[in-house]
C-alpha cells in the first residue's frame, strides 16, 4: 500500500511542542482520531469540527491528490498535525495494514475511528448493473466491516482508558426499504444492524459505539437530485456539527438533523401492506 | 454525466436575473469531467458572486461554483507565499493568516469574494497607488483551459496565459489554484487619518498632494452634494499600525480583534419607497457632519471592509436590484470627467448612498485589467427602469468624452462598442483567449453583451 505520510518529520516536531507544551502545563491534546472516506464534504466539515476541538487527525481515502488537499488543509488552517494515508474501501485484504499504519501514525495510537466513506449510485443502474450494485454494497457496508471489526479489536485490547469511539454514518435510508433506492437502502440499513451489535459487544470495554442518521445532505452525492436551498437539506457543516457532538456525547444513535427522527419513524410505522403499495 | 442544478442567478446587484445551469465540484477533477461532460454549450466559473453584474452568470448555459474547492494548499511562514484553491475566500485567508502577522497584499472592499474571483477580476485596493493590483502578488496559478489541460501560468511562465487570466473575468477557463504573496503586519489595526474636502477640486487637491507617500487612500464622497459643495466628501488614509505603536489595551492581542463586531443582516428586499432622495440626502449630511479631521486606530474590518458588517446589503435596493457604476480618468481628465459624473447624477433624482473616489496608479499588464492612472469613482444606482438606462446612456458618453473606462466587475449595461473603444488590448486577450480556448468552451453573459465572444 502506497502511503503518503509526513508523520514521521512532524512527530518529531510535534513530540517537541508537546514537551513544551506540558513543560507549560497547556492540556494534553486529545487523542488523534482516524477518518476513514476523508474527502466528502462531511467528511472535511467534520475534520475541521475535530481539529478545533484539538483532535490531531488522520485521513484516509483513496484519491490521494485530493486527500493531500484536505489534508494540507485542515492543517494549515487549525496549526495541527495531521497524517494522510491511503484507504481504497474495497480492497479488503490491505485493511489490516492499513489499520496498522493508522495506528503508528501518532505515537499515541488512535482515539476514535470516523467512518464517513460511502456510496449512493444510481439506484436505476445498480438494478441491472451487476457491478455497480456490488460495489454500492461492498463500499457501504461490506468494507465497514472489514476496516471497524480491526478498530474494535483493537479498541477493545488497548482501550482501557474507556474513551475510545467508533462512529460510522450510515442513512435514515437505511430504516426502512423503499423501491427508489432499496439497494443502497438495505447496504446502509445492515450497516445500522452491525454497529448495533458492535455496540452491544463493546459496551463492556468501555467504546462507545455512535450510528449516525443523515437525512437529505447538500453533497456531491444529493447536487442536481434535489433543491439545494430545500428546508429539508442540511449543510454538510450542520451535520458535521451534530456528529461532533454525538461524540461528545457518547451518544447510540443520532439522526441529523433531529428531526428526521420523527420522520423515520412515521415511516416505520406503515404497515407493510399498505407499504409495499406506496411509491417511495 | 455531471449532474446540475438549474436556478435562476444573478449578480450582486440583483439586477438582471438568469436561469443557469449550476454545477457544483467537490474535487478538483470534477471541474475537467463537468467541462467534458456537463453537457452545456459553455461554462464560466463563479466564487461567491459578488461581481455586480452578469459577470459570473451565463444565461441558458453552464456556470461552475467554486465554493467547495476551497483548500488551503501550503503556507511558507518565511516568505509569507500561500498556496489555495480558488474558492477560497479572502475572509478566511484573513481569519486563517492575520493572527500569524499576514494580510492580504491586496484587498477589494468586501472579503467576502473568492481567490479565483479577485483574480479573474484582477481586483485593486485603497493602496493601488502604491502597490497595484492583485495580480502583481499572484506569484503562479494553475488553469483549467478550453482544451482539458491544467496549465501553469505566472509573471514569467507563459505570460501571456498569466496576463489574459487576471483581468479577464473567467474567459480563458477555470483558475483552479493560485499562490499569493501576503503582506507580513505586526497587528490588525490601521492608523487612518481623516480629512474633510469641501469640493472635488480640494479632494483631488489632496489626493494629489500627499497620496504618493501612504499606502492606503480612499474618500467617501457625496454625490448629491451640488453647486460650490460638488464632490464634498472625506478622505481617509492610512497604514496598518506597527503593533508598537497600539494604543495599550490593544497591545496585548495585536493581532487579533479585541471584539468580533456583531454582524447584522437585512433579512428581506427593502420596498422601492425606501430609498428616496431624502432618506440618502440625510444619511450623506450626517455622514459628513459626523466626521472631523483627526487621526483614529480602526480595525482592518471596520477600515477595509464596512459594508461586510451587514450581511445581504444588496437587498437595501429592493427587488429591482441596482447596478454599481465605476469608472476611471486618466489624471489629466479626470477633474473634467468626475466633474460631469457628478453633476449628471446630482440632476438625475437617482439617489446613490455614499459613492467612493479613489486614486489610481500606473496600469498593469493585464490585458483587460481595469486601472491606469487617474482617479476612479464607484457609486450605486438603484433600478428606476428607463430613468436609470437614460442616466446611464448619459454617463458613458462623458465616459468616452474624457477618455475613462467601466470597471468589468462592477459592470451591468455597458455596450460592446464602449467596451472595445476604452479597453484597447481586447484584441490581444482575444489572440490569447482563441490559443487557451479554440472551442469557445468559456464565456459570461457580460462576454456576449460585451462582444468578447460570439454569440451562438
Amino acid at each position: 500500500m502506497s502511503t503518503t505520510m509526513e508523520t514521521r518529520s512532524t512527530d518529531e516536531r510535534a513530540a517537541t511542542v508537546l514537551a513544551g507544551a506540558v513543560a507549560s502545563s497547556t492540556p494534553v491534546s486529545p487523542a488523534p482520531v482516524l477518518i476513514l472516506g476523508a474527502t466528502s464534504a462531511i467528511a472535511r466539515a467534520l475534520a475541521h469540527e475535530m481539529a478545533h476541538q484539538g483532535h490531531r487527525l488522520v485521513l484516509a481515502a483513496r484519491d490521494e491528490a485530493e486527500l493531500n488537499a484536505v489534508s494540507a488543509d485542515v492543517r494549515l488552517r487549525f496549526n495541527i498535525d495531521v497524517a494522510a494515508l491511503r484507504f481504497d474501501a474495497t480492497d479488503f485484504s490491505s485493511h489490516p495494514s492499513f489499520f496498522a499504519d493508522a495506528l503508528q501514525a501518532f505515537p499515541e495510537g488512535l482515539g476514535g475511528v470516523i467512518l464517513c466513506h460511502g456510496l449512493l449510485g444510481d439506484a436505476m443502474q445498480a438494478r441491472s448493473n451487476r457491478d455497480l450494485c456490488r460495489q454500492i454494497i461492498d463500499v457501504n457496508f461490506t468494507s465497514a466491516v472489514s476496516v471497524l471489526e480491526l478498530a474494535a479489536a483493537h479498541f477493545e485490547a488497548h482501550g482501557a482508558a474507556g474513551r475510545a469511539f467508533i462512529c460510522a454514518i450510515s442513512s435514515v435510508a437505511g430504516d426502512r426499504g423503499r423501491q427508489s433506492n432499496y439497494i443502497y437502502g438495505s447496504s446502509k440499513g445492515a450497516l445500522t444492524i452491525y454497529l448495533q451489535g458492535l455496540r452491544n459487544r463493546l459496551f463492556p470495554a468501555g467504546v462507545a459505539v455512535i450510528t449516525i442518521k443523515p437525512g437529505f445532505v447538500d453533497t456531491a452525492m444529493t447536487w442536481g437530485l434535489l433543491k439545494p436551498n430545500s428546508p429539508i437539506v442540511a449543510s454538510p457543516q450542520r451535520v458535521a456539527r451534530d456528529i461532533a457532538r454525538a461524540i461528545r456525547r457518547r451518544s447510540n444513535v443520532v439522526y441529523t438533523p433531529f428531526f428526521w427522527r420523527a420522520i423515520m419513524r412515521i415511516i416505520k410505522s406503515i404497515p407493510e401492506p399498505i407499504f409495499k403499495r406506496l411509491k417511495l | 454525466m455531471a449532474r446540475s442544478v438549474t436556478q435562476d442567478i444573478s449578480g450582486w446587484g440583483n439586477f438582471t436575473v438568469e436561469s443557469c445551469q449550476l454545477f457544483r465540484p467537490e474535487k478538483l477533477g470534477d471541474v475537467r469531467h463537468i467541462l467534458a461532460d456537463g453537457g452545456q454549450p459553455t461554462y464560466v466559473a463563479r466564487g461567491l458572486g459578488r461581481s455586480y453584474g452578469d459577470s459570473a452568470t451565463n444565461a441558458g448555459a453552464g456556470v461552475i461554483l467554486g465554493e467547495r474547492l476551497d483548500r488551503l494548499l501550503a503556507f511558507d511562514p518565511l516568505t509569507g507565499e500561500l498556496e489555495c484553491e480558488a474558492g477560497v475566500s479572502l475572509a478566511e485567508i484573513i481569519n486563517g493568516f492575520l493572527p500569524r502577522g499576514f494580510f492580504l497584499p491586496v484587498t477589494p472592499g468586501t472579503k467576502f469574494v473568492t481567490v479565483g474571483g479577485a483574480i479573474a477580476a484582477d481586483v485593486h485596493g485603497k493602496n493601488h497607488h502604491v502597490e497595484g493590483t492583485l495580480s502583481k502578488f499572484v506569484r503562479g496559478l494553475t488553469l483549467l483551459d478550453g482544451t482539458g489541460r491544467i496549465i501553469r501560468c505566472s509573471h514569467d511562465e507563459d505570460p501571456d496565459a498569466f496576463w489574459a487570466t487576471v483581468g479577464g473575468m473567467g474567459l480563458t477557463g477555470v483558475i483552479l489554484t493560485a499562490r499569493i504573496q501576503l503582506l507580513r503586519v505586526s497587528s490588525a489595526y490601521v492608523g487612518v487619518d481623516y480629512r474633510r474636502a469641501a469640493n472635488l477640486d480640494h479632494a483631488l487637491e489632496l489626493f494629489g498632494d500627499e497620496d504618493q507617500a501612504v499606502r492606503y487612500s480612499v474618500a467617501w464622497i457625496d454625490c448629491l452634494a451640488k453647486g460650490a459643495s460638488l464632490g464634498r466628501s472625506v478622505l481617509m488614509r492610512g497604514d496598518h499600525l506597527p503593533a508598537a505603536d497600539l494604543p495599550d489595551h490593544l497591545k496585548a492581542n495585536p493581532l487579533t480583534l479585541a471584539r468580533r463586531p456583531r454582524t447584522k443582516s437585512i433579512p428581506f428586499n427593502f420596498p422601492g419607497w425606501a430609498l428616496n432622495r431624502l432618506a440618502v440626502r440625510t444619511f450623506n449630511k450626517l455622514f459628513y457632519a459626523k466626521h472631523k479631521d483627526e487621526r483614529k486606530v480602526v480595525d482592518y474590518d471596520a477600515f477595509f471592509y464596512p459594508l461586510d458588517g451587514i450581511l445581504h446589503w444588496n437587498r437595501m435596493y429592493g427587488k429591482r436590484g441596482f447596478v454599481q457604476y465605476q469608472a476611471l480618468f486618466p489624471t489629466d481628465r479626470s477633474r473634467q470627467g468626475l466633474r460631469e459624473l457628478l453633476e449628471l447624477l446630482s440632476s438625475s433624482g437617482i439617489g446613490s448612498f455614499l459613492a467612493v473616489l479613489k486614486s489610481t496608479g500606473a496600469a498593469g499588464k493585464g490585458f483587460l485589467s481595469y486601472p491606469f492612472e487617474g482617479h476612479t469613482l464607484a457609486l450605486d444606482l438603484p433600478n428606476r427602469g428607463a430613468r436609470l438606462s437614460e442616466l446611464l446612456a448619459q454617463l458613458d458618453a462623458a465616459v468616452l468624452k474624457h477618455g475613462g473606462r467601466l470597471y468589468l466587475a462592477k459592470d451591468s449595461c455597458m455596450s460592446a462598442e464602449t467596451f472595445a473603444a476604452t479597453y484597447p488590448l481586447l484584441g490581444r486577450f482575444k489572440e490569447v483567449k482563441n490559443r487557451l480556448d479554440p472551442n469557445h468552451r468559456f464565456a459570461s453573459t457580460q462576454a456576449r453583451r460585451l462582444g468578447i465572444v460570439e454569440v451562438a
